[in-house]
């Protein structure tokens, strides 16, 4: 059972997981069309509802499956955001990157994408003095770049280096993923995506398209989730687990 | 004790003015650095995604540090009713509004967003300290304020003791305040130590009392009032006792740091192989910062000197900009321990020593600030009786009456 990677949604679960069944059951007595239709609506948010914490969206990377020196994903997330270079790796933004782990004493190599790990008690918000850092009620950790003031006390404070202050003027903004000099940013986990219920990251999408399938979106809450059993299957390691932050990203064969 | 008289300074030479224009000067220069970190970004400073906070930080951090601690030798007088500090009070309470608000000015001005000052004002996450310190930087202007006016107004200071009292409860929560901004990031192997805040504390004590002792040093020089050497050498004595106790706690962080396995590693970065953040701990921080000016306070060749008194706590002001140094940007060098154990690498410089070079801008922002402070107290002493007439030894004051 998920729950036990999630702490504190026990009873939350066993009511949604019932609920979940029970609609999965109906849905399934309808034809082809209608199944599609009803996966989407599930995971589609209208715009004037609010975020439900009756979800946790989250992130599963299998590090087995991550090729060492592909960034598909990376460049994926760079286009998606328009997070464009100026050639200054010391000041550009990098929301996901790809990391290198070599164990010193038996030389295994791991490669993994690392980005902001939404976690369930994350030290940016605890910090940040505006409040501009904040978590959604779905588990996604985002900044509100109207009232970040650029104290950078959250890049600080992430234990996960997940962040970047944007070091420059940018042009060519997307609509959906506002950048601001002067303020903090980091991965949104694709908000705009998942609230239009896309279901998917744009890095989780590039990786599958570059046949590796090692980033894998989903909600963490639903037991029936392509993402939980696959949880429940192998070991799942939270990076700086003895932070307790309960990250919404979580990671297979490190 | 008579009652000293206090009276403003001439403030007409030709001196005045040129030390004015050029603190004026200085603030100028800092406030256009500023605007070009702001108008081009912050990629033309040192800093990056990496080493976040950066020289303007260190300047920042050292002046809120001690503007507390300038409070010292009014505390000392109204708190624990010490007579001889009495007719310094009034300079200690200005010098540490000045330091404050010189130091916030620079934090302020290196922000991403300097205009959403209002949103800082306006929105708070009380979890956070740094909102925390918002309101302790602005309580401790407005406390200190209303304290300098008990003691400055006649009728009212009567209440000067319980105005001291709250001040000096204010300044160790000020302190601390800024202490646990370091303390309170778990993140860190560097930081993440609640002996920040008692350490902080120390800190301001004695760098807040070296800067006072040469802002007393030169302002009687160049307003030509007498000064006489033994409250020099008094101060200078309980400088040497604050510089001895920030050395005691560095060397208290550094064994608990010891003991801990897992930052043998940071311990080796700080004390061994840290390049310029080993330097400076060793040479600037504990031989030039803290133990030099415990010979020139206490050596008998140099006990008796009031050069060696400014000097070493000139000494104490550099050691302590180098401390705050290695904490701030030392400390975010050091890599995360992401996966600890193992070897880590990516294009976003995990796993390396992070590197950082104060640019220009940073350096002039951080003198801006500086002379921020100085200039309000330059102005201060001319608008308003802040310097008592006379300062000479008691005995030298007697013999000449008589």
């Amino acid at each position: 059972m998920t729950t036990e990677n999630i702490p504190g949604r026990a009873n939350d679960d066993l009511a949604d997981a019932a609920r979940r069944r029970f609609v999965s059951s109906l849905a399934a007595a309808a034809a082809v069309p209608g199944l599609i239709l009803q996966t989407v609506a599930e995971a589609a948010r209208p715009a004037d509802q609010p975020v439900t914490d009756k979800v946790r969206w989250g992130l599963l990377v299998d590090t087995e499956n991550c090729s060492d020196g592909c960034d598909a994903c990376v460049t994926a997330c760079d286009k998606e955001h328009n997070l464009e270079g100026f050639g200054r790796p010391t000041t550009d933004a990098q929301w996901i990157r790809t990391l290198t782990a070599k164990d010193k004493r038996t030389g295994r190599v791991v490669t993994l994408p690392m980005m902001c790990q939404h976690c369930e008690h994350p030290p940016c918000v605890d910090v940040c003095p505006t409040g501009a850092s904040f978590r959604r009620a779905d588990g996604i950790v985002l900044v509100d770049k109207h009232i970040c003031i650029g104290c950078r006390y959250c890049m600080m404070a992430c234990p996960y280096k997940a962040r970047s202050f944007v070091h420059e003027t940018i042009h060519d903004q997307k609509t959906y993923a506002p950048r601001g000099k002067g303020t903090v940013e980091s991965c949104t986990m694709c908000v705009h995506r998942v609230d239009r219920g896309d279901n998917t990251t744009a890095c989780a999408e590039a990786c599958d398209r570059a046949g590796h399938q090692a980033i894998l979106f989903g909600d963490l809450y639903d037991p029936d989730s392509e993402i939980s059993r696959r949880m429940r299957e192998r070991d799942v390691t939270q990076i700086r687990a003895d932070l307790r932050l309960n990250t919404g990203v979580r990671y297979q064969g490190i | 004790m008579k009652m000293p008289h206090y009276s403003t300074i001439d403030g007409s030479s030709v001196g005045y003015y040129a030390l004015l224009g050029l603190l004026g000067l200085l603030i100028l220069v800092g406030l256009g650095a500023a605007h070009h970190m702001e108008t081009e970004g912050h990629w033309v400073t040192g800093m990056s995604n990496q080493i976040v906070w950066g020289t303007p930080h260190v300047f920042a951090v050292f002046l809120i540090v001690a503007a507390s601690g300038a409070l010292n030798v009014a505390s000392i007088a109204s708190v624990f009713g010490n007579p001889a500090y009495k007719p310094l009070s009034r300079l200690s309470a200005l010098l540490s509004i000045a330091l404050l608000v010189g130091g916030l000015a620079i934090l302020v001005l290196d922000l991403g967003r300097p205009d959403r000052l209002i949103v800082a004002m306006t929105y708070y996450n009380f979890k956070s300290i740094f909102a925390w310190n918002i309101f302790l930087y602005t309580g401790f202007i407005a406390v200190v304020a209303v304290y300098l006016w008990m003691m400055m107004e006649r009728k009212m200071n009567r209440y000067g003791k319980a105005a001291g009292f709250t001040a000096f409860i204010w300044r160790l929560a000020l302190t601390t305040g800024t202490g646990s901004i370091f303390g309170f990031l778990v993140a860190r192997d560097t930081f993440d130590s609640a002996l920040f805040a008692p350490m902080f504390i120390i800190m301001s004590f004695s760098f807040g009392l070296a800067i006072f002792l040469l802002v007393l040093l030169a302002s009687y020089r160049w307003a030509e009032r007498p000064l006489g050497t033994e409250i020099v050498f008094r101060l200078k004595n309980l400088l040497g006792v604050f510089v001895a106790s920030v050395l005691y706690f560095v060397v208290v962080y550094h064994l608990t740091n010891l003991y801990f396995t897992e930052r043998h590693a940071v311990e080796a970065f700080f004390l061994l192989n840290g390049g310029i953040y080993t330097q400076l701990f060793w040479w600037v921080q504990v031989l030039l910062g803290s133990i030099a000016p415990l010979v020139l306070f206490y050596l008998p060749q140099f006990r008796e000197s009031v050069t060696a008194a400014a000097v070493g706590a000139g000494l104490v002001i550099v050691g302590g900009l180098a401390q705050i140094y290695v904490i701030i940007i030392g400390g975010q060098a050091f890599p995360m321990p992401l996966f600890p154990g193992m070897e880590v690498e990516s294009s976003f410089y995990d796993g390396v020593v992070a590197h950082y070079a104060p640019s220009l801008w940073e350096v002039l922002l951080g003198i801006g600030g500086v002379a921020m402070s100085l200039a309000i107290v330059v102005l201060a002493i001319k608008v308003l009786a802040f310097l008592p007439e006379s300062l000479e030894d008691p005995e030298t004051a007697s013999a000449e009456s008589t």
